[in-house]
């Protein structure tokens, strides 16, 4: 592969939930900054532990074991403090979690507010308005931002909480299934937000939706049962596929 | 193929079983219903104003007015404000105490010691109320020298703490936890998301398991026998001897010219208790939607 301009690299990293089975065997890659890579698979090949091992999520849950290296911008995420990882890399969950208590403007602003940081009526107004003209979500939502962020679409709701990662501006953006709640059309417009966005941001994006990685990203790596089975570019990937079980998963006969 | 099920003996079968649960089910439903209407009829006449604003009549006056053939005055106006004096001193400690305790319940059930503390709640609910009585009658009565409504509140707040624990652990635990992983992949600290986020959001269960508390410890009465003892005048201070309305219940038994007040005492009681649970039921529906 041609070297790339990388933002974030994983040096065998792997993640074991229990003492002896691995869920992330000693996976190495480099994802380019500014773009969108996928990692696909089929269900429990580990690639939604490998993308929460990113914003030490794992920490949470003291019997997970994450280890090997991940760099972001050549410093390894796993010694620093997860509070400046965590505002460094935002994460979108498989379903959309606006926080329930509070008002469409609170979300946005949730992570301000969360971390203690004081902003004024103007910065306040004016990270509102450009965040959610970001995920595309302003026009809808303008006259009701003081409503509570539950009465929203799926979709909307999902757009919701992009936004709320992004207003902390996070150079990584870590999404789970983004779309794997959500309606076609919801998909479309998030699937289009998400290639908007990677001007801006690096996205890395778990989906088994192989039509999805097809669509959006740059590249892809493909899982299985924990190893990193083949990391391409995605045309290169859904073309030629090197290893036989990537064939065999991109043509449906595993999955 | 001939079917051989006899459908018609199906339905009739299925028929006889949903009514013969309707009629059992009504049967249960008898006691309450006859405790409510038994309490309400003897009791609804003496709800006049001067009920809730007179204290409880002397001895002699209620003797008198009996022999007399004239209804009964006073009224349990000092039961009333030494019940909410109890109940808003132990109210003001369980409350924040039971919802720090749930949560730390709920964030660590996998440690010892979480556990333990956890097991300890079941054996307080547990726990004879005419012991937590006593208990408190050994720890707090007899070093202050005297009863008071501060050892009233200790009681009863001893009581409702397993109740308030409870219900902030079951609430935290069944929000879902992408709405805590959520709230930490913003960068916040543990502290701050349990109480921007989780604790909010689970605000409607607490505050139902609150109500139920209140209601259930507000018509307790031996714990206050060892600790409240009861005054026969409106008193204000903590410190001294106070009333309570399941008390007052208790000295008109004892009292044949007064025992006339027992209904309409139970009448309120009864009704602060039904309030609080349609409150907390109403409560718990508008939140679960």
């Amino acid at each position: 592969m041609e070297s790339i301009e990388s933002i974030l690299e994983f040096n065998k990293t792997c993640v074991s939930y229990t003492k002896n089975t691995m869920a992330v065997k000693y996976v190495s890659a480099e994802i380019e900054k500014n773009s969108i890579t996928a990692i696909m698979g089929p269900s429990g090949c580990g690639k939604s532990s490998l993308l929460r091992a990113v914003n030490l999520m794992h920490e949470l849950y003291p019997n997970i074991k994450v280890e090997g290296e991940i760099l972001l911008n050549g410093k390894n995420i796993l010694s620093m403090n997860p509070i400046e990882v965590r505002r460094r890399i935002g994460m979108v969950f498989q379903r959309p979690t606006p926080f329930p208590t509070m008002s469409i403007q609170e979300n946005v602003l949730a992570g301000f507010t969360l971390n203690g940081l004081r902003l004024d009526k103007y910065q306040r107004e004016e990270i509102v308005e450009n965040t959610l003209k970001s995920v595309s979500l302003w026009d809808e939502v303008k006259d009701v931002l003081n409503k509570k962020g539950t009465f929203l679409s799926g979709g909307q709701q999902q757009r919701l909480c992009i936004a709320r990662a992004l207003a902390l501006k996070p150079d990584v953006l870590l999404m789970d299934e983004p779309t794997s709640a959500l309606d076609p059309i919801a998909t479309k417009h998030i699937e289009e937000l998400l290639t908007e966005l990677q001007k801006e941001v690096t996205i890395l994006i778990v989906t088994h939706n192989m039509g999805q990685a097809k669509r959006i990203s740059k590249r892809s790596m493909f899982m299985y049962l924990g190893e990193l089975v083949e990391y391409d570019l995605t045309e290169t990937m859904f073309s030629t596929p090197k290893d036989e079980r990537t064939k065999e998963y991109l043509t449906g006969r595993m999955g | 193929m001939k079917s051989n099920f006899n459908t018609k003996q199906r339905i009739l079968k299925d028929r006889s079983l949903f009514w013969g649960v309707c009629i059992l089910s009504a049967l249960t439903a008898i006691p309450l219903i006859a405790i409510l209407g038994e309490v309400f009829i003897r009791g609804y006449e003496q709800f006049t104003w001067t009920f809730f604003t007179e204290p409880t009549p002397t001895a002699y006056k209620a003797m008198k007015a009996v022999n007399e053939g004239q209804p009964i005055p006073g009224g349990i106006a000092n039961g009333i404000i030494g019940t909410m004096i109890i109940l808003f001193m132990a109210s003001a400690v369980a409350i924040p105490l039971g919802i720090l305790c749930g949560a730390y319940i709920a964030e660590n059930n996998k440690k010892r010691f979480a556990q333990f503390v956890s097991y300890l709640t079941d054996l307080l609910q547990g726990t004879p109320s005419v012991i937590i009585g006593i208990i408190t009658y050994i720890w707090i009565v007899v070093p202050m020298k005297g009863y008071s409504a501060i050892a009233g509140s200790v009681a009863l707040c001893i009581m409702m703490l397993p109740l308030i624990i409870r219900s902030t652990e079951e609430t935290l635990r069944i929000l879902p936890s992408s709405l805590k992983e959520a709230g930490l992949a913003l960068g916040a600290n543990k502290a701050r998301v349990m109480l921007k986020i989780q604790l909010p959001s689970a605000f409607g269960g607490i505050f139902t398991g609150i109500l139920l508390a209140i209601s259930r410890v507000i018509g307790e009465t031996a714990p206050l026998m060892f600790t409240a003892l009861g005054c026969s005048f409106i008193r204000w201070s903590i410190d001294k001897p106070i009333s309570a309305v399941p008390l007052l219940i208790w000295e008109f038994f004892n009292d044949p010219y007064q025992q006339e007040l027992i209904w309409g005492a139970s009448l309120f009681l009864l009704s602060f208790v039904l309030i609080l649970n349609l409150l907390s039921k109403y409560l718990a529906r508008k939140w679960n939607r």
